[in-house]
């Protein structure tokens, strides 16, 4: 909402500075979003600006008001003329090419000398000629031999508005001499408005918001034409067929008017407002809106006459009917549904209520006789229309956020009287008034312990009437309690509890947010309880990162063609059932990730060339459907990706090799140990995305918590990778982590020295490593404190099909040193056990 | 006839012969050498001692002194050149180890956090301090949570305020803010009083570019009780800016607008930067809007259970990626889950 500083002085005074009113206006809700200086003074923080500032200050000593008092034709230029002018301290010359000049050529001395924006030498103005808003200073040159070194303005050169074919013509009271600033310098707020502020939405609404803050009164506009037309009575008549689409609607009318240009003041204030002129009496209706909040529509009245066959218009309001059809006056034609609130006639529909016009009642340059609607309408209704057909207008944004129906009467009344002032015609008197649905404006009732409750600062009963009565509220005080009439201009105020607290509000506003003393939280400090599966999650983030991981967080937006990438070509998984977006953004982001694979696959793709070494984790929630829910289940999922050289590059070392399966496996050995969860096992895997011989999965507690390996060359394909191998780690972390252990007891660290021994055995390819680790531990028992695997080895010498095994073993005990006797007795059980249950041979 | 002046003199010159062949020792093992020459068993001073019986009994404690006196000169003299050798072989070791330190340092794997991992622990930290607790909540929500419990009826003008994905499934939606939580945590605690922090992932429909995104954190606070004032949240918000700003820094609350507050406010904090003169980072205004907060309205107190007459509390929201693009300049908010190493290796 743009608020012009001079037509918002219309209703208040303001003694303030630009950006102090700026900063009044932000504190009451009102946040000014910029200053636009069309003239006036920029304002100058020491270095900061509290707001944006746009625009051009017009110099007081380069811009003054000037009086042209003779235009002669230039020498030697048709297009030119040469203008008499007084600035204030003396007659000059003026070149200038202004069209609107030449009809006083020659003319000699002008009877009634013309008041214009002069600027001097080195004046900085916009370049008229230039498109767009380019600054340019007025230096002194030869124009076909003349000199010329200032010049008359143009509202363009000004930075009024668009306007650079004539120069600005002032009123012929406008003070010779005068600096421009001061005689016309104005600026505009652009105002962000509250959904629940829209009866601030005009020039009267801010004016009462900054009143009840300073304290100044509140103007309202007068009416200025008499009413001196026939009775309305007769001519018109209003038939509502649902109230609660149409609580109101009011007519007037007014006779023999001639639509025409509006007063350069009007003009100048729509301007500055965003709004385009047209002619008195659509500028009227968008005066009026601007000014008091109240959207109206002129008809052609004599149009509606003839559609009904002469006789006296009925104006008919109801919903329109599934898919009924709407020409609007920007001549587009509007299909709509029942949602749509309708004005009729007995011909048919005339416009689309409360959000725009029908092109055919239109009111043009040749109406004679408007018919002036001020109605009021069901917000929802309107919203949803506004919504259907995208179709955003001035009206329906105000409309769809309710406008009390008691301003549609008032709204009538200042239209006809703008319109009759500016263009002529007589004002009919009375008006056609059907008000079925009147809002009945809540009376609440606050007490001093409630505002004290909810805002901790105590308000004595008067405090708090004063306040409200600034905003216009009727009060009563009883005791410590304030009855507030709610004032007929806002429909934000609830009824009840919600009343209360929105009083609360109107009173923390005006007071100013900013004078409520801070304190701390007295309440009681609920029971404290704490989030496990965060904590957990957090612990395995803080695991992950100190075994050099990069986490990463990333899309759960995705498409299911993505997510099929982590299958071999062929295998897709669009047949799978996703939580699926109505209104997606784009067709990559159109579904809720299944997986976290792809992920960080994406993630690992896009930097395979930016680093020789990736490891990479996230923990992010997956979304499944889960039949006949409407809700999918949520849950996380832990996944990490490697890929590249096993340690940095550094310039003196030789390349390290590269990452494979077991630096994954050492990883996630190291997370589960970490842990403390126990007796984990892996198990080879057959998963469409890996390498069927380099994958496993974990299994804890008889259930699969992980799946790992390298990614199958078939799924790697499919991504952008280089040459080294992608191991992949997705972990179902709500399986995981609820298996954690709450506590874990260490093992103490024994004093008496161990006892290192190395074994290796032959064994056939079929016995897994894990068996044999597990027998060794099993047989050792206390006293077998570490084993170690440190090497694997086949040869022809072993035989075919058969391997050798070699074992770090310690052997130690917690209460005495170990003999030579207990240490060989041990070594020889394990060795017979080997023997015994898997075939082992004794490597000597 | 051995002369004793003889005897002594002998010992004298094999003293001064010693000495000055010491002089010449460098290293370690000339040292062992010198050692051998004139300290083992065959050099001259301990000849002395062997032949000692040769010599005549009165002469005998004379030379055995003299020649005590000359193997001591020479062990102690043998100690201090062995120190000075050692210091010399030392002093040249470590100056032939001389190495380029400016040659760059081996890169050590080292992993890290995500950076608003890091932003919401810190945010997590401060407030349980203030014991409140972290409470989740899902991400796929219905309408009603999503809206209607937070006062946003349908067709309400407020609803403009979000652009909302919708599912495929009539009334469900992806969260655009962390508040459904808010009736999740009340609603599981009622009566009892509530001090809860709602972190996870929002969704709005828009357009991605560098200010915005279809998929941002948020952090919503929410605190219910008896007696629970503006006041209280003026103090319990401004401690926490001051805490995660590191510094006394002023704020201001502006009126605002939220259908589940009311009053409602915005709340901005001068730029920690410039301190408030203005800079690119608060584009000149001095001012950072920090977070959204209000009390919390009493349609949603009673759809969470509490009566509105009887109890209050607030609620704020805030988006940690904004409060690390302060904190850290971040020009566009893709950066977040674009995760490109060259952005992430900077935390």
């Amino acid at each position: 909402m743009k608020i012009p500083l001079s037509w918002l002085k219309d209703y208040i005074n303001i003694n303030l500075g630009l950006e102090d009113l700026a900063r009044t206006m932000t504190m009451v809700g009102l946040e000014v979003e910029e200053i636009h200086v069309v003239g006036l003074p920029k304002p100058e923080g020491q270095g900061r600006q509290e707001f944006k500032i746009t625009g051009l200050a017009w110099d007081p000593e380069k811009f003054v008001v000037g009086q042209i008092n003779e235009v002669n034709p230039h020498p030697d230029a048709d297009r030119l003329v040469l203008c008499q002018l007084d600035d204030g301290s003396g007659e000059i010359t003026v070149l200038t090419g202004a069209p609107n000049l030449f009809e006083y050529k020659g003319k000699g001395r002008l009877e009634k000398p013309l008041k214009v924006a002069y600027a001097k030498e080195g004046a900085i103005l916009y370049d008229g000629h230039k498109p767009g808003y380019e600054l340019t200073k007025l230096k002194r040159t030869k124009i076909r031999g003349v000199e010329s070194f200032s010049m008359v303005c143009s509202e363009k050169e000004l930075g009024i508005s668009d306007e650079h074919e004539g120069i600005l013509i002032l009123d012929a009271d406008a003070p010779t001499g005068k600096p421009l600033a001061d005689y016309m310098g104005d600026a505009v707020f652009e105002v962000s408005i509250l959904p629940n502020m829209i009866r601030d939405a005009c020039m009267i609404g801010v004016a009462r918001e900054l009143s009840a803050v300073t304290g100044e009164p509140l103007k309202m506009p007068q009416r200025s034409v008499a009413v001196t037309g026939p009775a309305i009575e007769g001519k018109a008549s209003i038939q509502i067929t649902d109230s609660t689409l149409n609580p109101r609607f009011v007519l007037g009318l007014l006779e023999d008017v001639k639509p025409q240009e509006s007063p350069y003041w009007v003009q100048r204030r729509l301007r500055l407002a965003g709004m385009r002129p047209i002619n008195t009496i659509v500028d009227a209706t968008n005066y009026v809106m601007l000014e008091t909040g109240q959207p109206l529509h002129a008809f052609d009245y004599d149009v509606l006459k003839e559609r009904a066959d002469g006789k006296a218009p009925t104006i008919i309001t109801r919903a329109a009917r599934d898919g009924e059809k709407l020409m609007t006056l920007d001549d587009i034609e509007r299909t709509l549904d029942t949602n749509a609130i309708l004005v009729t006639d007995t011909a048919g529909p005339l416009s689309l209520a409360g959000v725009m016009g029908g092109l055919e009642s239109e009111v043009t340059s040749k109406t004679k006789n408007v018919l002036l609607e001020g109605a009021n309408w069901n917000f929802i209704n309107v919203r949803r229309t506004t919504t259907a057909l995208h179709l955003n207008s001035e009206a329906g944004y105000r409309f769809a956020r309710a406008i009390h129906p008691e301003l549609a009467s008032w709204g009538v009344e200042l239209g006809l009287d703008r319109m009759a002032a500016w263009g002529g015609g007589q004002i009919a008197k009375g008006l056609v008034d059907e008000y079925p649905a009147p809002v009945n404006d809540p009376v609440i009732s606050i007490s001093e312990d409630e505002v004290t409750r909810k805002l901790g600062i105590s308000l004595t009963a008067a405090q708090i009437s004063e306040i409200l009565s600034r905003l216009e509220f009727t009060c009563t005080i009883d005791g410590s309690t304030v009855s507030a009439k709610t004032p007929p201009h806002r429909m934000d105020i609830g009824t009840g509890v919600i009343g209360k607290a929105d009083l609360i509000e109107e009173i923390a506003r005006i007071y100013n947010y900013d004078n409520i003393p801070e304190t701390r939280l007295a309440a009681e400090l609920p029971s404290q309880r704490n989030n496990p599966q965060l904590e957990l999650e957090e612990r395995v983030k803080d695991l992950m990162v100190a075994m050099g991981f990069q986490e990463v967080i990333t899309y759960r937006l995705t498409s299911p063609e993505r997510e099929a990438r982590i299958l071999p070509d062929g295998e897709d998984n669009t047949e799978k059932t996703y939580v699926s977006l109505a209104n997606p953004i784009a067709p990559e982001r159109s579904v809720m990730r299944q997986n976290l694979l792809s992920s960080v696959l994406e993630i690992l793709e896009r930097n395979v060339r930016l680093d020789e070494r990736l490891a990479i984790f996230e923990i992010g929630s997956i979304f499944l459907p889960v039949e006949g829910q409407a809700l999918p289940e949520e849950s996380n999922r832990l996944a990490i990706t490697m890929s590249g050289k096993r340690f940095n590059f550094a310039w003196d070392l030789p390349e390290s090799g590269e990452l494979d399966f077991y630096d994954l496996k050492g990883v996630l050995e190291n997370l589960l140990n970490h842990l403390q969860v126990k007796d984990y096992t892996f198990k080879p895997v057959s998963h469409p995305s890996y390498h069927p011989g380099k994958s496993a999965e974990v299994i804890l507690d008889g259930q699969s918590v992980a799946t790992f390996g390298e990614l199958h060359p078939r799924v790697k394909q499919q991504y952008d990778f280089l040459e080294p191998a992608v191991l992949v780690a997705e972990v179902d972390l709500p399986v995981l982590l609820s298996l954690v252990p709450l506590s874990f007891a260490i093992t103490p660290v024994s004093v008496f020295p161990p006892v290192l021994e190395d074994i290796a055995v032959v064994v056939d390819e079929a016995v897994n490593a894990d068996q044999l680790e597990a027998l060794i531990r099993q047989t050792g028992g206390k006293l077998l404190a570490d084993v170690q695997l440190f090497d694997v080895f086949r040869s022809a010498q072993i035989g075919e099909g058969k391997k050798s095994m070699a074992y770090s073993l310690t052997y130690q005990a917690q209460d005495h040193t170990l003999t030579a006797e207990e240490s060989t007795t041990l070594r020889n059980k394990i060795i017979k056990r080997l023997e015994r249950e898997l075939g082992a041979k004794l490597r000597s | 006839m051995v002369e004793k002046t003889n005897i002594l003199e002998e010992l004298e010159r094999i003293k001064m012969d010693a000495l000055s062949a010491l002089a010449q020792v460098q290293d370690e093992e000339a040292l062992q050498t010198w050692r051998r020459a004139y300290l083992g068993k065959s050099a001259p001073v301990m000849q002395v001692f062997s032949n000692i019986g040769e010599v005549p009994k009165e002469l005998r404690r004379d030379v055995g002194q003299g020649a005590n006196q000359v193997k001591q000169v020479l062990e102690s003299a043998l100690e201090e050149r062995a120190a000075y050798v050692r210091e010399a072989a030392l002093q040249h070791k470590l100056t032939s180890e001389k190495i380029d330190v400016t040659l760059p340092g081996r890169k050590p794997i080292s992993g890290g956090l995500h950076p608003q991992t890091k932003v919401l622990r810190r945010i997590f930290q401060i407030f349980a301090e203030m014991g409140f607790q972290v409470y989740r909540s899902r991400e796929v929500e219905s309408d009603e949570y999503n809206f209607e419990l937070l006062n946003i009826p349908a067709y309400h003008p407020a609803r403009d305020m979000w652009d909302t994905f919708h599912i495929n499934q009539p009334g469900v939606v992806l969260r655009t803010h962390t508040s459904p939580g808010q009736i999740h945590v009340m609603r599981e605690l009622a009566p009892n009083p509530v001090r809860a922090i709602l972190p996870g992932m929002c969704y709005r429909y828009e357009q991605i570019s560098a200010r915005s995104e279809i998929q941002f954190n948020q952090v919503e606070v929410v605190a219910v009780g008896k007696n629970i004032t503006f006041g209280d949240m003026k103090g319990t918000l401004n401690g926490f800016v001051r805490r995660l700003f590191n510094r006394d820094v002023h704020t201001r609350l502006r009126p605002s607008y939220f259908p589940f507050t009311e009053p409602s406010a915005e709340m901005d904090v001068e730029c920690f930067v410039c301190g408030g003169k203005g800079c690119s980072v608060c584009k000149g205004s001095g001012w950072l809007e920090i977070l959204g907060c209000g009390m919390v309205h009493p349609t949603v107190l009673k759809n969470g259970g509490y009566d509105p007459e009887v109890y209050s509390g607030f609620a704020a929201g805030m988006g940690p990626e904004r409060i690390s693009m302060l904190l850290h300049r971040i020009e566009d908010i893709r950066y977040f889950w674009g995760n490109d190493v060259r952005f992430r290796s900077q935390f």
